[in-house]
């Protein structure tokens, strides 16, 4: 990139530098404040070094629901990339299809998260939703509210349903900026369907693919109001993520120290996280 | 998403010249052999409507409670109302309690859109025109902000606002939703701003225009589709997000989807009026999306697709 060098650049980054600072910068610095002080009310607080941090990471809850936060991230991965890839695959390229396509595959996207899990939580009862009635009605015994296994369904369903069109108009998005002449030149030689997805689609959607693993992994690994509506982290605390779990102690108890001190080694993992998908990208767009 | 409207229009030449010209029989032969491969077959359609239909399912159901009375919910399994009411519409366009939720909502969205791309706008310029001390780090910056999780900014955001006395405010959602919306703008309009040539920026400068006038009478209209994008995206995130503006707001700025979920509560499970709410949230995107159709990858991939 032919971009000048000029420091006086900074003049127009500054509104934005100001307002994050504010919206980010100082909840973080309070969150770093509290999470190695303790505190019995009234505003007096005293020193506790990195008690918090130790009780946080000894403590078999947090990891938990760390561990059950990563299976749910792999399960959905697992699920959404390949048949979003899939999907993606059999859209039509051309025509009225197109738009109509486009467009009802991005509903589910636009719906607030919390009348999604109200969506799903409706649908999934086995009373009055058309889902648990039905599949009671032919003999599965399904009840999201107090079977653990149910409840996993159900969020893992839910999610699939809300997020694989990102991963379908990503992959759309990479595939029809594939040149006719390429299809062309498999056809000439010869090449099977898989050996023209294999070696012409897949490498063109490599870029998009990687985008949208990234962004689901993050999203899904940071969610909270959809299972919360749906389940409230329940039955147990069998679908307790992290976020879940955070607010909770923040937020229902007010335990300010552990709630700081999971806060921050969250966001850790989460700046290691975008870490790596900023150098990914910014590596992959250096090498075209 | 520029190669999709392009490459149709190749198609659709393609099309025509194999018609008019024998010479391009062999064209015309490829592409029919490419459609009996399955490339563009009769069948293609069944992948993409199995799906369409999967997804508008739970939604239809949605819209389906909303027109029942609650007995019939409760007392009968009906896949479409027998007995038709707009009741559950009716209360909520005039109870206060009710549509002074949604008030609240797009009053706060509206303006966290315009803080977030008004704000956004000089920056994204920055990023895409020159280099400066820390502008990478500040990039980076910008997207962890981005993909922090609302949960841990919550208590914070709580007893900050609670200190300026901005809590149940809408200005207190408006500037902590711009924690996500302002790096998210930032990135669309950059990529936007980077497809326009450097040269016009020189041009316009040569031409004795002086910066402001530049970016507002020049630069501003060649970018419009990605400012309308960046707007529609602003939107859609406050709009959808319910953690922070549930901790923020009690009363006089709560959004629809808090009075949602506690009104129903209350009530003991109104599921008519529950589901008529949630249709009514759907609206907005359902408007819009139409108009940013083939940039919405784009947005929710932060510009980079």
């Amino acid at each position: 990139m032919d971009k000048t060098w000029n420091n006086k650049a900074w003049f127009l980054v500054l509104p934005v530098l100001v307002l994050v600072a504010f919206t980010a910068v100082i909840p973080l610095m309070t969150v770093v404040n509290y999470s190695v002080q303790d505190t019995f009310g009234n505003n007096v607080f005293t020193w506790a070094g990195t008690e918090w941090f130790e009780e946080l990471l000894s403590s078999s809850r947090f990891w938990e629901a760390m561990v059950r936060n990563l299976i749910f991230s792999f399960i959905i991965l697992a699920i959404e990339v390949p048949l979003g890839i899939f999907i993606a695959l059999n859209m039509p390229k051309k025509g009225w299809g197109v738009p109509v396509c486009l467009v009802l595959m991005s509903l589910p996207l636009l719906i607030p998260w919390n009348v999604v899990g109200t969506i799903w939580q409706v649908f999934g009862r086995n009373d009055i939703g058309l889902l648990g009635y039905y599949l009671n009605a032919i003999g599965i015994d399904y009840n999201y509210v107090q079977d653990p296994f149910d409840a996993w369904v159900t969020i893992i369903i839910m999610d699939v349903w809300h997020w694989t069109s990102l991963v379908v108009l990503l992959c759309y998005a990479g595939l029809v900026s594939i040149p006719d002449a390429f299809y062309q030149a498999a056809k000439i030689d010869g090449a099977s369907r898989w050996a023209v997805f294999r070696y012409i689609q897949l490498p063109k959607m490599q870029r998009v693919l990687l985008i949208a693993v990234l962004l689901r992994f993050m999203d899904s690994f940071m969610i909270y109001t959809e299972p919360f509506v749906v389940t409230g982290g329940g039955p147990g605390n069998s679908t307790t993520f992290l976020s879940i779990d955070l607010v909770k102690t923040a937020l229902g108890q007010f335990d300010l120290g552990p709630a700081a001190a999971m806060s921050l080694v969250y966001f850790l993992i989460i700046l290691l996280l975008s870490w790596v998908f900023y150098t990914v990208m910014t590596n992959y767009d250096a090498e075209r | 998403m520029a190669g999709a409207n392009e490459r149709t229009e190749r198609n659709a030449m393609n099309g025509t010249a194999s018609e008019g010209l024998s010479g391009t029989l062999s064209q015309s032969d490829l592409d029919r052999r490419m459609r009996r491969r399955g490339e563009e077959s009769r069948w293609w359609w069944i992948v993409p409507t199995l799906y369409i239909i999967v997804l508008l399912l739970p939604i239809y159901w949605l819209i389906n409670m909303s027109f029942k009375t609650n007995a019939e919910i409760v007392n009968s399994m009906t896949l479409y109302p027998h007995a038709p009411t707009i009741a559950n519409y009716v209360t909520i366009f005039t109870e206060k309690a009710w549509y002074s939720g949604y008030i609240n909502s797009i009053t706060y969205v509206v303006m966290n859109m315009v803080i977030s791309v008004s704000v956004a706008l000089p920056a994204a310029y920055a990023f895409s025109r020159y280099r400066f001390l820390g502008d990478k780090h500040l990039f980076f910056w910008l997207l962890t902000n981005r993909m922090a999780p609302p949960a841990v900014f919550a208590l914070p955001f709580f007893q900050l606002y609670s200190a300026f006395g901005l809590i149940d405010t809408h200005i207190a959602v408006a500037l902590a939703h711009c924690l996500f919306n302002v790096p998210l703008a930032v990135w669309i309009l950059e990529g936007f701003m980077s497809g326009v040539p450097k040269e016009i920026d020189e041009t316009a400068y040569i031409d004795g225009y002086s910066f402001p006038r530049f970016f507002v009478k020049i630069f501003m209209p060649l970018i419009a589709s990605g400012i309308g994008v960046a707007c529609f995206f602003c939107f859609m995130f406050s709009w959808v997000e319910l953690l922070i503006a549930r901790t923020l707001t009690t009363t006089d700025a709560k959004p629809i989807a808090a009075t949602m979920t506690r009104t129903v509560s209350a009530a003991g499970m109104d599921w008519g009026l529950l589901a008529a709410a949630g249709v009514l949230t759907l609206i907005p995107g359902a408007l819009v999306i139409w108009f940013v159709r083939n940039y919405i990858a784009k947005g929710f991939a932060l510009g980079r697709v």
